[in-house]
């Protein structure tokens, strides 16, 4: 009457695979990252049920927030790098060769030309202070107008990449004019189509909208 | 751990030459497959969140340029002008309200569901069908809204009425600078509002 014997298994378990997978996965979503570039403000965009994505190049940005300031920004470092020279030169804006870069690194910009020299030229939290105080881009409904700075950086992005796909990021309190001066600028320039970038919502149940599309496509 | 002097036999020593302790090639992974899951939901994070902000709507915009009797081609029958006001109050009227001696009778809504806005739009898309259907307007012609934000509007509700077109399907629909007339309008039914 001998009970057999269960053989005494190890707990040890080889960790090789697992460890494989996690850094392979992790490898993947080091790579798929894109971080969020660091914004001056903070912008609580109106819900919408569009659905079109964002591309991830060629994007030119401009931000209104609440109080109506307006922010711009160019995606790509070289993009960036033409622009602030041909601004540099078109201006007389007297920017050196580390304050272009400064630029060409840096996130959007919300200062007048006058000031710029200045704002590039100090380090990160002064800008971020300046950032919260700043008046933003000085807009105007005309492109004529010489204060319309934006309508100047808004061409000389755009001689920079013609691709440039404009997209407008405001603040749902901030008031309608300040978004209708860009549009207007933006019309000035003949640019008719651009894109509104804002959250979604879900699409209201009855609506045309909530139709399946082989009804809705008429 | 455990596992790494498991292979040779203790300390003992039987003279002669001392032999090479013999080490397992075992390492715990443990904590380092721990660091891997750790770094992967960071970075799962990271990435689903700033997903959802990259939405965006096409807004197509007439040329500014056009002559005159272009930009007045809207029909009265299929327009319905939208006028954004302070508050999130939405006034609207049928018409794009250019006869001067027999102003339109305008309204005040907003953007609350059902009875808001969304209601206004549908009636006047039916209404345009049932035009359609008895012949009086033609085949090609659509419902036109025309929206014009007050300087006291808010960019919310700008997105919202242009979301309105997408979810009530309104294909043609442009948005109009806001006319002295048109402000008059609202002046007029707030007041008339004001004595109810």
């Amino acid at each position: 009457m001998s009970r057999p014997k269960i053989a005494r298994k190890s707990t040890f378990i080889d960790m090789t695979a697992m460890c494989d997978v996690a850094f392979l996965l992790l490898s993947f979503f080091m790579l798929a990252t894109k971080f969020k570039p660091d914004e001056p403000v903070v912008v609580v965009t109106p819900a919408s049920i569009s659905q079109v994505i964002l591309p991830d190049a060629d994007i030119m940005l401009i931000t209104v927030d609440a109080k109506g300031r307006v922010f711009f920004s160019v995606d790509n470092k070289n993009i960036r790098k033409g622009l602030i020279q041909d601004m540099n030169e078109y201006k007389g804006l007297g920017l050196n060769e580390t304050e272009m870069n400064s630029f060409a690194i840096g996130g959007s910009i919300g200062t007048p030309f006058n000031q710029i020299k200045g704002y590039l030229d100090a380090a990160p939290e002064a800008r971020a202070a300046y950032d919260k105080t700043t008046a933003g881009v000085p807009t105007d409904t005309s492109v004529n107008n010489p204060d319309n700075e934006l309508a100047m950086w808004i061409r000389s992005a755009r001689n920079n990449n013609p691709k440039l796909r404009i997209c407008i990021k405001a603040d749902g309190e901030a008031a309608y004019p300040s978004v209708q001066k860009i549009i207007a600028t933006l019309a000035g320039w003949k640019i008719f189509k651009f894109n509104l970038i804002t959250n979604l919502k879900a699409v209201p149940a009855g609506t045309f909208a909530a139709q399946p599309a082989s009804t809705a496509a008429k | 751990m455990a596992e790494l002097d498991t292979s040779s036999g203790g300390g003992h020593k039987k003279g002669g030459v001392k032999k090479a302790k013999k080490l397992s090639t075992r390492i715990d992974l443990t904590p380092m497959v721990d660091l891997g899951f750790l770094l992967i939901t960071f970075f799962i994070f990271t990435t689903t969140m700033s997903k959802p902000k990259t939405m965006e709507i096409n807004m197509p915009f007439k040329d500014e340029n056009l002559k005159k009797e272009d930009q007045s081609k809207v029909k009265e029958s299929t327009a319905l002008t939208i006028l954004l006001s302070k508050d999130h109050r939405v006034y609207y009227y049928e018409g794009i309200g250019s006869d001067a001696t027999n102003p339109p009778k305008v309204e005040v809504t907003n953007f609350k569901n059902p009875g808001g806005i969304r209601q206004v739009i549908i009636d006047k898309k039916a209404k345009v069908e049932a035009l359609i259907r008895s012949g009086s307007l033609g085949a090609t012609d659509k419902t036109t809204v025309l929206i014009k934000p007050d300087y006291n509007s808010t960019y919310d509700d700008f997105v919202n009425i242009i979301d309105e077109m997408s979810i009530n399907g309104i294909q043609v629909y442009a948005i109009v600078d806001i006319s002295p007339v048109d402000k008059e309008f609202i002046a007029l039914t707030e007041a008339a509002n004001a004595g109810n």
